[in-house]
């Protein structure tokens, strides 16, 4: 009786955990994927039809297609990356917001780093030179100048002077 | 020595920059392939999965019609291009084919089936075609002769059976 009532318990106890467990599972499979899952893919993706707004922000029906395609995928259970390859298999490369990797598109990631670098080092250079070239300077400066530099300077201050004279005398 | 020769590649790599810029740039200005031009050649695979080349209709007028299942515009033309089939489908000179361009699937053949149109019809993977064609929306349409030139491009949808008709029918003596 005591072992009667033990099994009955337990089955009980199994009963309702499975009761716990089932609707979570059928609900994980079936589920209905949320604007938000659809927008997340969405938002990676161009339509071609309307450049350079992002599948998410688009409001025409062609765009509006694609993201039912994209929900049905994920309901399907499709990933991420599986629903960006099938999107790319049948409008290209230019539907996604980020180019692939490979051949030409190379030029879009490198080009602008080797810019910023051709720039850092022409910066640089130029800090350089200045540098270098401030001392000279400042000792040219300092240093006594000669009577030749300063013949027409001299030539100038005497003809302003005599002009002044000219004019008190007047 | 060794500063020229930074100059001169600094030099070379901007003059290759705005190469590659100068091109993209004058890819996305150019208009559509016109009239007098050579068809480019292409492949398209229809719904039903079979496969048309272009340049194997050599001897034959082709009707290549871009359009949309979303494109309002496309919509009065589309029982006008069908009935334009089935008035030269007896030659047998004369081919249609419509490239569904940046479309889904299953409105593409709701459309196909609203406007009963039996022609073939096939996706634009990749925008591959109408890359090649360089259109610049839907519908367009081109009308390519005998021998894969090109004798008139459609902007915009045509207005009637006999509009469609009065770009072949020049084609055939007719």
């Amino acid at each position: 009786m005591k072992n009667q009532l033990k099994r009955s318990r337990w089955l009980f106890t199994s009963l309702i955990l499975l009761i716990a467990i089932l609707p979570g599972s059928a609900a994980a499979q079936g589920s209905d994927p949320t604007d938000d899952d659809v927008n997340a893919i969405a938002k990676q993706l161009y339509c071609p039809v309307c450049e350079n707004i992002p599948l998410d922000a688009c409001g025409t029906t062609a765009c509006e297609q694609w993201r039912g395609i994209i929900r049905d995928k994920l309901s399907e259970g499709w990933t991420e990356e599986q629903i960006k390859t099938y999107f790319v298999d049948q409008y290209g490369d230019r539907v996604l917001a980020e180019p692939p990797r490979r051949g030409f598109n190379w030029l879009v990631y490198i080009v602008p780093l080797v810019i910023f670098a051709g720039g850092g080092v022409l910066l640089y250079r130029g800090f350089q030179q200045w540098r270098t070239v401030k001392p000279e300077n400042n000792s040219r400066k300092v240093s006594k100048p000669s009577a030749k530099s300063d013949k027409p300077m001299d030539e100038y201050i005497n003809r302003v002077e005599e002009e002044l004279r000219k004019r008190s005398k007047g | 020595m060794k500063k020229l020769l930074t100059w001169v590649g600094l030099f070379g790599g901007l003059v290759l920059l705005l190469l590659v810029l100068g091109v993209g740039l004058r890819r996305s200005q150019q208009g559509q392939v016109g009239i007098g031009e050579m068809a480019p050649d292409f492949e398209l695979v229809t719904f039903s999965g079979e496969t048309y080349r272009l340049s194997d209709y050599q001897g034959s007028v082709v009707l290549v019609n871009f359009w949309a299942s979303w494109c309002d515009a496309c919509k009065p033309e589309a029982r006008d291009l069908e009935a334009a089939h089935k008035y030269y489908q007896p030659r047998g000179d004369v081919l249609f084919l419509g490239v569904d361009y940046v479309d889904t699937e299953p409105e593409a053949l709701a459309y196909l089936e609203e406007f009963q149109i039996t022609y073939p019809n096939g996706p634009d993977l990749r925008t591959k075609i109408s890359q090649a064609f360089r259109i610049r929306g839907v519908p367009e349409t081109f009308v390519i002769d005998q021998e894969g030139i090109i004798t008139h491009v459609q902007i915009g949808p045509f207005s009637s059976l006999e509009d469609i008709k009065s770009t072949i029918d020049p084609l055939l003596d007719l």
